[in-house]
Order: structure tokens, then C-alpha cells, then sequence
């Protein structure tokens, strides 16, 4: 219950915070709707019942999309319905002139009436979802009909040409790969505006997050329009099956990794909760901390486990008898808060899998730059301290910044704790980072 | 595979034999041998990557669609000489019996399926036709159904003579199994539809998006792995402060799978139990240390501070989406049957049903492990007490159900606990989870 309303929320604000390049496309995308529903209007609609039978495969695939890791929304089967229908040839081999290219009655469907068609299905799949209160994402649906456009205004000029099967698998293969592209650079478009995140790393971020979900949906777009063609629209219902399961095992997966994530944010609740550190010490320190990281141009993947560090940097406060005073590990000795951070990647360490995190909180109490008086034996001194690294980095200043500022809203406040910061930074604390903490609080909403 | 009983040994040369009589007797004349070649290099690419799936040993493999695209293709001769090219599977054992076995197996399953195939009217018709799908579909189910049947139970004859299974758990696993074969092999259906037109590329249309799916299955086991990892160890992480403790979460987690089991919940039921018996305790922790170290009776505020955990663990947990019904389980867990338990005292049916289950594992494995103030009872001990118990304390069904598992399964006590020599050490003197030894409270004797 409370889960929903946390989703409600978020989905609200991400409706208001829309910014100019999303109303850009959503406008573009309204226009270009109306237009081809206006012209398929005019002219009528071609061959109906496949179009039917496509805008009901598209409206299913809409009431069945989902969120994939990342917070993006997918519709594979809306998206290989409607990019099959674009690819269409023909619609079977029944009733077809012995003289017909390819043996099949020909599809005639011009490419505004997918627009069209594909326009209709998707706003019918949302239908369910409004009623039951979940607002749509209109920046994601108006990527998906660009997507669908690009492929019908590239691919059904083509058919005057009556290519042969070989050809025209070529050229189908070709349009799909130009269409992911077109959806990979307008995600990443809108990524980097609405995250603040570099355009080549919000670029990078979407092709590793999305090209697997890519190819397996333009594959099935292509396999659902030679499907058809060759045996008709009866076949159209088996052929979406390996999309079905691919649906399946990806909604498997995105469910799991956002029940990772959602057990780790609460059960680093547990220093809180047994007085170690103040309410929501963690949750603040992770988002400053993931806000930072982006500052400094951190891929997704480095996002994620710097998200996983800094939610678990204190941690290791469990293994001490009693809390320390206020909580704050700012304020306890160099020796100390390293004990805190090596006992918390001792407990990282015993999940055999987030060694890399345990790695980023282990080193998180290291100054940036250590003298030599700080190393061990006076044999040691010539050798220069590792740097920890750049998560460990962040996660520190974040955790001091937290500490001395707590939840406090007050701007003074803050902005004397980052002086104290800055004047503590190129030993204590790296200066880089220092500053995109600066520039992080200084975006933040007055209150 | 070393060993084998004389019975296994027998029935594999029996297989192999017939496999090889059935390809010797057919004739091959109407077979294309070059379709017959690529749909081999497709069976044993397929063949070499097998997917999970969730059952143990067993693996399902996408060659199902090559070996039923082979079927519609190339008939019933063509099928069998199919299934032989997994003789020479890139799959990592080496055993030239298992794969003789194997061979002889797919050759079987096909040569069946493509007779039925064939009985069922289903050559007649030709892909370039149209309505081919609904023409062939109903002697397509019928080979389908007769290639995964053959195939089971050939695979069921070698792992019971072998002894690797038994009957009980075969037909547990089987059931999966036979859904995901299904599955898999409807898709030879598409990729023989496609074949006159597109020749193998129908196949790559076809197994890519297969393909993918697989890897996304794979990413979610390894992340589901790695979260079951992740939520173990923060558990230990919150009772490493007391030694008496330690575990406690782990075995109080797998005493409650083994009564859900028992009493025959959902598979996805019992997983959630899992987690919940897991999570139990969380909320101790914000129980401050000295009331749980404190030697002697508690004060009623300190009492109501422990009262308090399973609130506290609520907490923490609530958003944790997966866990939904644990949730309950979690905050009810010391509610007893007669009303007389804490938080909100329900009383007999009102406690939710994973609440009266963890109840069970949780007092059985306190009684049964080491505590400062006296040593580890034995199990009969504890199961004595836990009948004492039945209708008072705990649900009756849920001690039933435990004893019976107990009996079957046995049960592993901690090993006593031995203390490190430094005085640093921190023991806790009251346990809440203890029935038999209730917190004494001062001025409130009577309170159990």
C-alpha cells in the first residue's frame, strides 16, 4: 500500500518536471498523430481488419508494458506489433492473383495509417492504466511512435520497388537498427535533460541498458511481418510468442532488481532504528551521493553501486557495543571511523557478490591524500597511499556534509559546513568532489 | 555416471538398440540433406547453451524447437537422424555412454513424433498453402505432445535405475519441465512456417529474441541470487553483537520453510516465509542493548520496549515490496494463540497465518540453542514444550505440521557457543523468543 503511494508520488513529479526538450517531442509527436489520423480519415482505411487485428495487438502490448531498471518504460510487444505492421509486406497467400509479387495479396497500408493504427492502440492500452489511477508517461509513448514512424516512413516507400524476399529482409534488417538508434538517442535525449547527466554518458547508459531489449523486439517486429505475409493474420497470434516470453523473463528480471534495491534502502534503515545515526542519515547521504556521481559524469552501473556504498557506509556501526555519541562519524577519530568502515565491508564481503561495493565503503574513510606521519612504519613512508576511489571519495564528503548539516534546510548552515569542507579538501577531502557537492546543493529547491 | 547399476546399463544398451534398428530400417529417400545439415548446426547450437530452469539438474534446451522444426520439415526418418547429432553436443560431459544415451533418446522422440505427425494428416499440407497454421496445427500439438512424452519418459527410466531420483520428486519436476518443453518446441511450429520462404534465417528471427530472453532469465537468477546473499548477510550483520544469537535468523528462516512446506503453501508462499523468518528479528535492534543485557526482572517500561520489536522490525521492512504478507508474519510473530501475546494480542485465527508459523521456528530454535542463563535444552525437550504449548501458545496445526517435518527432515541445533577470552564481550541476559524461561517482569509475576 504504502509502496503505491511512494510510486504515485514520484510519477507526479516526474509529470510536473517536464522539461522543454520532452514537450518538445510530445508536441511533435501530438501534431503528427493528428495529422495521420486526419489523413487516414480523409482516405479511408485500408484493408481494416488487419488493421484491427494490429491495433489490438498494439493495445495489449500497452496494457502489459513495464518499467525495466532505470526507471524506463518499455512496451516490447506494443513496440514489435506496431513495428511489424510497418514492416508488413503482404497479408497472405489466400486469395492472391497467380501474377502477385511473392505469391501474397499485397499490404497497402500507407505509413500515416501506422502512425495512425499504432496511435489508436496505444492510447486504448492506456486506458486501463489511467482508470486504475497510474498516469501515463507521455514522453516514453511519444519515443515509441517515433520509433514506429521512422520505420514506416523509411520502409513502405520501398515496396513500390518489389524487391525480392533476400532484399527485402536486408532492408528490413536495416530500418530496425536505424529505429533502435532513433530510440536510443531521443532516450538518451531526454535522460540526460531530466538526470543532468553528460549526453555521451546518458547515451552510453541507454545503449547498455536497452540493446538487448532492442534486438529482441526488432527481431520479433521482423519475424511478425514475414509471419503474416507469407501465411496470413492467423499466424500473427503464434509468432508474438518468443516476444511473449522475452517479456516474461525481462519483467522477471526488472522486478527482482528493484526488490535488490528496495531491500537494501530499508535494511540500511537498521542503523537508524538502533539509534546509530540519525533518521535518515543513509537515504540522504545516497542521494547526495548518486547526485554527485552524476555531477561527475558516473555511468549507470558505477551509479548503482556507489547508490549500494553509500546506503551501507555505516554499517559497520553494528559491530560497535554502543553508538557513537550523536551518531555522526564525522566527529570520531581517523582510527575509529576506519574500524567503522572496515567492519562494514567485512559484512559487504559476506554477500559474495557486492565485493566491489565493500571495496568502495572500505576505502570511504581514507583521506583523499595521505601524509606520510599517517601510514604505519617509517618504511613505509616512500610509498604513496593508494587514492581510494572516486565513489569511496564522494561517499566521505557526502557523509561529513550530512552529518554536520543533518536534515536541516537551513541554507546558512549548509553553506558554512561546505566552507569547513573546502577548507579541509585537498588533504581530507578531493576538491572535484568538494565542488560538484557545492553544485549539488545549489540546485536544490529553496525551501 | 560410474557405477551404473546393472538394470541402468542394460536399459541404456535397450534404447541405444532400438534407436539403432529404428534408423536402420527406415529409408531415407525422400529426406533434403542439406536442410537436414543446417537444422543439425541449429539443434546443436541450441543443444550447447541449455537454459535454467528453476528445478535442479534439469535443464530445458531450445534444440526442442530445432528438433520440431525438423519434424515438420524432413518427417519421421529425417527427425530421428536429426536427434542423432546429439551425440556430438558441445554440452560439457564427456561420458560416451550418457551421450549415446542421449542420441538414442532425441532420435527416438523424433522418429515418434514424426510418425504421429505424419498418422495425424499432417504432411499433406505445405507452408506456401494457404491457412497452413490452422490446417497443421492440431498434428503439430499431437507430435509435440508425443515428443515431449517420449522424451520425459526415456529421461525418467535412466534417472530412476540409476537412482538419481525418485518417482516423488520426478513427477514434481516433471510438471515444469513439460511446460517449458511445450513451449520451446511450439516454436519449431515458426521456424518450419518460415523455412520454404527465408530458409535459416527464419531460425535466427525466431532463437534471437529466445536467445535474449535467456540471458535476461540467467541475469535474474544470478540477481536473485545475489539478494538472497545480500539479506543473509545483513541479518547476520544486526546479530553479531550477541553471540548467543548468532544463526538464530538462518534456522528460525529454515524452520519456517519446513513447515510451510508441510502444511502445503505456494511455492512463491514459501519463499516469502523464507524471507520473513529471516527478517523476524530486525526490530531488536532498536531495543537498546542494556535492557537486553540486563540480568533480573525488567521494568515495565523496559518490557515495553522489547514489546515493541516487532513494530520497530515492521519499520524497517515495510518497504520492502516482495513481502507483502510477510509483513504480517513479521509483526505478529509473538502474538500467542490464547490472545495473551504481544503487539496487539490477537488471539487464535485473527493471527495471520505466517505469524503462527514463525511463532513455532522461533521458540524451537530459542529452546534448542545456548543462552547466557542456562545451556542449550535438547530436541525432544523442546518439542515437549512446544506441545505443552499447542492451543495456549501455539497453533496446534503449525506444532502438528513442524514435529511431523522434524521427524522426517531432523534438525541441526547450533553448536554450542564458545566465548572469545576478551571481557569485551557482550551476552544478553533476557530472551524474548524463550517460552520456557518468560520475562520476568518486577511487580507483574504472573506474566508469561
Amino acid at each position: 500500500m504504502s509502496s503505491t503511494q511512494i510510486r504515485a508520488r514520484r510519477e507526479r513529479a516526474a509529470w510536473q518536471t517536464i522539461d522543454s526538450g520532452q514537450l518538445l517531442l510530445i508536441a511533435t509527436a501530438g501534431l503528427f498523430v493528428v495529422v495521420a489520423i486526419a489523413e487516414v480519415a480523409a482516405a479511408g482505411l485500408r484493408q481494416p481488419n488487419v488493421a484491427i487485428i494490429f491495433g489490438v495487438l498494439i493495445a495489449l502490448g500497452e496494457l502489459f508494458r513495464m518499467v525495466m531498471p532505470g526507471n524506463r518504460e518499455v512496451a516490447p510487444i506494443a513496440s514489435a506489433g506496431a513495428m511489424g505492421y510497418a514492416l508488413l509486406v503482404g497479408i497472405g497467400p489466400e486469395g492472391a492473383p497467380p501474377d502477385a509479387p511473392l505469391g501474397v495479396v499485397p499490404a497497402e497500408h500507407s505509413p500515416l495509417q501506422v502512425v495512425a493504427v499504432t496511435s489508436v492502440g496505444m492510447l486504448v492500452g492506456s486506458l486501463p492504466h489511467i482508470l486504475v489511477g497510474r498516469s501515463p508517461r507521455p514522453d516514453a509513448m511519444a519515443r515509441r511512435l517515433f520509433t514506429v514512424a521512422v520505420v514506416a516512413l523509411c520502409f513502405r516507400p520501398m515496396l513500390t520497388l518489389g524487391l525480392p524476399w533476400q532484399l527485402l529482409l536486408a532492408v528490413m534488417g536495416l530500418v530496425v537498427v536505424l529505429s533502435c538508434f532513433t530510440d536510443v538517442l531521443i532516450a538518451a535525449m531526454i535522460r540526460a535533460e531530466a538526470v543532468r547527466a553528460r549526453f555521451g554518458i546518458a547515451l552510453r547508459d541507454e545503449i547498455d541498458a536497452k540493446m538487448a531489449l532492442c534486438a529482441a523486439t526488432s527481431a520479433t517486429a521482423m519475424l511478425i511481418a514475414v509471419a503474416t505475409t507469407a501465411m496470413g493474420e492467423a499466424a500473427l497470434l503464434i509468432f508474438t510468442v518468443p516476444i511473449l516470453v522475452t517479456q516474461f523473463a525481462f519483467r522477471r528480471y526488472a522486478g527482482i532488481r528493484a526488490t535488490y534495491l528496495q531491500t537494501v534502502r530499508a535494511l540500511s534503515r537498521v542503523t537508524e532504528v538502533g539509534g546509530y545515526v540519525e533518521t535518515g542519515h543513509s537515504r540522504r547521504v545516497s542521494r547526495l551521493s548518486v547526485a554527485m556521481g552524476r555531477e561527475l559524469g558516473m555511468s549507470e552501473e558505477e551509479l548503482l553501486e556507489l547508490e549500494y556504498a553509500a546506503l551501507m557506509h555505516d554499517i559497520g556501526q553494528l559491530s560497535l557495543g554502543d553508538p557513537i555519541p550523536g551518531g555522526a562519524t564525522v566527529l570520531a577519530s581517523p582510527a575509529e571511523q576506519r574500524r567503522i568502515a572496515e567492519l562494514g565491508a567485512e559484512v559487504i564481503k559476506q554477500t559474495g557478490v557486492l565485493d566491489r561495493v565493500a571495496h568502495i565503503v572500505q576505502l570511504s574513510s581514507h583521506p583523499y591524500r595521505t601524509g606520510p606521519e599517517a601510514l604505519g612504519g617509517p618504511g613505509e613512508a616512500e610509498r604513496p597511499a593508494p587514492v581510494p576511489p572516486l565513489a569511496g571519495r564522494i561517499i566521505k564528503v557526502a557523509n561529513a556534509y550530512d552529518d554536520l548539516v543533518g536534515d536541516s534546510a537551513d541554507r546558512d548552515r549548509g553553506a558554512a559546513v561546505l566552507e569547513r569542507l573546502r577548507l579541509d579538501s585537498a588533504a581530507e577531502y578531493d576538491p572535484t568532489v568538494v565542488e560538484a557537492l557545492s553544485r549539488v546543493v545549489d540546485r536544490r529547491p529553496r525551501p | 555416471m560410474r557405477g551404473l547399476p546393472l538394470a541402468a546399463w542394460a536399459y541404456v544398451c535397450g534404447v541405444v538398440a532400438l534407436a539403432a534398428a529404428v534408423i536402420a530400417t527406415s529409408s531415407f529417400t525422400g529426406v533434403d540433406w542439406t536442410k537436414l545439415a543446417v537444422l543439425a548446426l541449429l539443434f546443436l547450437i541450441c543443444d550447447s547453451a541449455p537454459a535454467r530452469l528453476n528445478v535442479e539438474r534439469a535443464r530445458v534446451s531450445l534444440s526442442f524447437a530445432a528438433s520440431l522444426a525438423g519434424v515438420v520439415l524432413l518427417g519421421a526418418a529425417g527427425a530421428a537422424l536429426l536427434g542423432l547429432s546429439a551425440l556430438v553436443t558441445g554440452q560439457r560431459f564427456f561420458a560416451p555412454e550418457k551421450r549415446a544415451f542421449n542420441g538414442a533418446q532425441f532420435a527416438l522422440s523424433g522418429f515418434c513424433a514424426g510418425t504421429v505427425f505424419d498418422l495425424l494428416g499432417g504432411d499433406r499440407f505445405h507452408p506456401e498453402q494457404s491457412r497452413w497454421v490452422e490446417n497443421v496445427i492440431g498434428p503439430f500439438l499431437g507430435a509435440l505432445v508425443t515428443f515431449v512424452l517420449v522424451n520425459l519418459l526415456l529421461m525418467a527410466g535412466v534417472l530412476l535405475l540409476s537412482r538419481q531420483a525418485a518417482p516423488r520428486e520426478l513427477l514434481h519436476e516433471s510438471g515444469q519441465l513439460a511446460v517449458g518443453c511445450l513451449g520451446y518446441g511450439m516454436v519449431g511450429l515458426l521456424i518450419a512456417g518460415l523455412w520454404p520462404r527465408i530458409g535459416a534465417f527464419a531460425a535466427v528471427l525466431v532463437l534471437l529474441p529466445l536467445f535474449i530472453a535467456r540471458w535476461a532469465m540467467d541475469q535474474a537468477y544470478v540477481q536473485q541470487q545475489a539478494h538472497a546473499a545480500t539479506l543473509a548477510a545483513l541479518c547476520q550483520a544486526v546479530e553479531t553483537k550477541d553471540f548467543y544469537t548468532r544463526g538464530h535468523s538462518e534456522r528460525v528462516s529454515r524452520g519456517s520453510v519446513m513447515i510451510a512446506q508441510e502444511i502445503g503453501m505456494r511455492a512463491d508462499r514459501v519463499e516469502a516465509i523464507r524471507y520473513a523468518g529471516m527478517l523476524h528479528d530486525v526490530g531488536k535492534l532498536g531495543v537498546p542493548t542494556k535492557v537486553l543485557q540486563k540480568s533480573g526482572s525488567l521494568t515495565e517500561e523496559e518490557f515495553a520496549a522489547i514489546q515493541l520489536h516487532p513494530m520497530r522490525g515492521l519499520e524497517i521492512v515495510r518497504e520492502i515490496g516482495f513481502l507483502d504478507e510477510a509483513l504480517a508474519g513479521i509483526m505478529h510473530h509473538h502474538e500467542k494463540v490464547n490472545g495473551r501475546g504481544y503487539p496487539m494480542g490477537l488471539a487464535g485465527d485473527e493471527i495471520p497465518e505466517f505469524a503462527r508459523v514463525i511463532s513455532v521456528a522461533d521458540a524451537f530454535d530459542s529452546m534448542t540453542s545456548t543462552r547466557s542463563y542456562r545451556a542449550a535444552r535438547t530436541v525432544a525437550e523442546a518439542v515437549a514444550e512446544l506441545r505443552r504449548g499447542m492451543g495456549d501458545h501455539f497453533d496446534p496445526v503449525m506444532v502438528e505440521a513442524f514435529l511431523r517435518a522434524l521427524d522426517r527432515d531432523g534438525w541441526e541445533p547450533p553448536r554450542p557457543v564458545v566465548l572469545p577470552d576478551d571481557d569485551v564481550v557482550e551476552t544478553t541476559q533476557q530472551d524474548h523468543d524463550d517460552p520456557s524461561a518468560p520475562l520476568r517482569v518486577a511487580g507483574d509475576e504472573a506474566r508469561r
